[in-house]
């Protein structure tokens, strides 16, 4: 019986010291960077450009860089991936083919950015001419949020009771007019989270803008498609690692990761904020 | 049958795989009158159903034979149109399920897919529909309010409001009030009473009574088969076949 204690006792203080050690480094890592960062944060790092060899001056290249990638991005995945998984849920009969499809999306979902990178360069880059370019590299991050897209989509359309499809088809809906009336509705809030959680995972890469567009250095935000840009997570490798004076840009590499982590929170934030919206509904709905 | 026949089925078998759900199901459903379809849970009557709008169709690995026609013309071949074919023939399933959607939206599904885009026309096709499915006046001041807010009885009523706004011929339901407590169930079955002036109904039901209370015609389904339909007082008083009556006195099933 004893023995038995112990060993609930010593489980407990496991968890619970597992839990406590993983909240503070996280809570550590947050409060440090928070406040290295504070230090140059201020309306002039936000909106101007780097100066005196990256030693003064802001970053605003970089976020406008992030910025419109992303963008691209999901003007590029979230069209293309709700599409797929509507068409894998709702048309495609349910065959082989149709189940190594989803396996093999589900798989791409867990390759290294850095492969992302490479196709995107031979790809996009070389094959279709578009060069070292905001379009490539947006493409390029395009491809590698596509399988989360299409996976949330899928669960999210799952969810949404059989029930509403036979009542649309009973009444003389085609298979489209139901998906658009009764399916795709009460999927979106679904579908949209999987969509901003991709986006926030794709805004802090690096590996795959590395050789499809991402600039090392450049005075302006990029004004075309076929531009150059700076963005936020290369920007930082480069001030922590490349620099010719590390100690020098120290801060201003704080300041660059608090608004990256700053921007990541934010998507994390409205990704939560709008499925738990979704959860008082259905809620409501039962 | 010394009636006009509005459904005429002839020799209908459903395989789901290589499992046939019917046999050889010969049946001749009149117009405007209520046809019910009694018989143990398995034998077949929802597939039967759902053969007449071909939401089988929708089963993946069911395959149908046979013919049926509705007002004359093969429901069954290939060339007919199954949008306007579930427009005439409408459904109402066990389980209610209207969409997550207003009382209004609900109601005005069905023709604004079909095209009517007109506010006052839908206001009153809405109403009207309401009305023949005995719900208007429960509803009349919570048109903008969720569906989902009604009762269970309410919500199956509604799904009948919904079907009738279209303009269905033919009213199929299967179980309508398996779900239902006892008044909600006494006044579908009225309201089943007063909709066979203008449709023509086919009910599926467990509860020998309502067929009994509710239905002209019953047929008998058994194994995938149709063993006995006629006259629904004939059926209960005196079925020709021992089965039927085996059934009907509650002796199996
Ligand atoms: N979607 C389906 N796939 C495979 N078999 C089915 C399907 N639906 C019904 N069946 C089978 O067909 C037979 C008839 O079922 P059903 O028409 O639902 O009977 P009932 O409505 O009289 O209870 C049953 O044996 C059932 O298992
Ligand atoms: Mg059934």
């Amino acid at each position: 019986m004893r023995a038995k204690r112990v060993w609930s006792a010593l489980g407990r203080s496991w968890l619970v010291l597992s839990t406590v050690l993983v909240v503070a480094v996280l809570v550590l890592f947050l409060v440090h960077i928070a406040r290295q960062g504070w230090q140059v944060m201020g309306w002039e790092f936000l909106t101007d450009r780097p100066r005196r060899g990256m030693t003064q001056g802001g970053i605003f290249p970089a976020i406008a860089g992030t910025a419109l990638v992303s963008l691209l991005t999901v003007v590029f995945s979230l069209p293309l991936g709700v599409g797929a998984a509507i068409y894998l849920t709702e048309y495609a009969p349910d065959n082989r083919a149709t189940r190594w499809i989803r396996l093999a999306i589900r798989n791409l979902s867990g390759v290294p950015s850095i492969v992302y990178g490479l196709f995107g360069v031979v790809l996009f880059v070389d094959l279709l001419g578009l060069g070292t370019s905001l379009l490539s590299a947006g493409l390029t991050l395009g491809l590698l949020t596509l399988p989360w897209i299409i996976t949330a989509s899928e669960e999210a359309l799952k969810s949404v009771p059989r029930a509403y499809r036979d009542g649309a088809l009973a009444l003389g809906a085609t298979r489209w007019q139901a998906v658009r009336t009764v399916v795709l509705p009460p999927a979106l809030p679904g579908i949209l989270t999987g969509a901003i959680l991709g986006l926030s995972r794709a805004a802090g890469e690096t590996a795959p803008i590395l050789f499809t567009g991402v600039a090392f250095f450049l005075p302006f935000a990029p004004t075309s498609l076929s531009d150059q840009f700076m963005a936020l997570p290369y920007h930082l490798y480069i001030l922590s690692t490349q620099h010719h004076s590390l100690e020098k840009v120290r801060p201003i590499a704080y300041g660059t990761a608090l608004v990256l982590v700053g921007l990541v929170f934010t998507l994390n934030l409205t990704a939560f904020a709008v499925r738990s919206r979704m959860r008082r509904r259905l809620e409501t709905a039962r | 049958m010394d009636e006009p026949v509005r459904i005429d089925c002839q020799n209908v078998e459903v395989w789901y795989g290589s499992k046939q759900a019917l046999h050889g199901i010969s049946i001749r459903i009149p117009s405007n009158r209520v046809t019910a379809l009694i018989g143990p849970s398995g034998c077949g009557k929802s597939t039967f159903l759902r053969c007449l709008n071909r939401m089988n169709d929708l089963v993946p690995g069911a395959r149908t034979r046979g013919s049926i026609l509705l007002d004359g013309e093969d429901i069954l071949s290939p060339a007919t149109d199954v949008v306007d074919l579930r427009r005439r023939v409408g459904m109402v399933f066990q389980r209610w399920n209207p969409f997550p959607k207003s009382v209004f939206d609900n109601v005005a599904y069905g023709p604004r897919i079909h095209g009517i885009r007109d506010k006052a026309r839908l206001a009153e096709i809405v109403e009207d529909a309401l009305r023949k499915a005995s719900l208007w006046d429960e509803v009349k001041d919570r048109l903008r309010s969720s569906a989902l807010e009604l009762s269970g009885g309410q919500q199956q009523r509604l799904c009948i409001a919904r079907a009738l706004a279209v303009e269905p011929e033919v009213l199929l339901m299967d179980e309508p009030a398996s779900a239902l407590d006892p008044i909600s169930t006494a006044r579908l079955e009225d309201l089943i009473g007063e909709l066979k002036e203008r449709y023509t109904i086919v009910i599926v039901t467990h509860n020998m009574q309502q067929a009994a209370r509710v239905s002209d015609y019953t047929g008998f389904f058994y194994m995938g088969r149709l063993v006995e339909y006629d006259r629904t007082q004939t059926i209960f008083t005196s079925p020709a076949q021992e089965q039927t009556e085996a059934y009907i006195t509650g002796r199996f099933g």
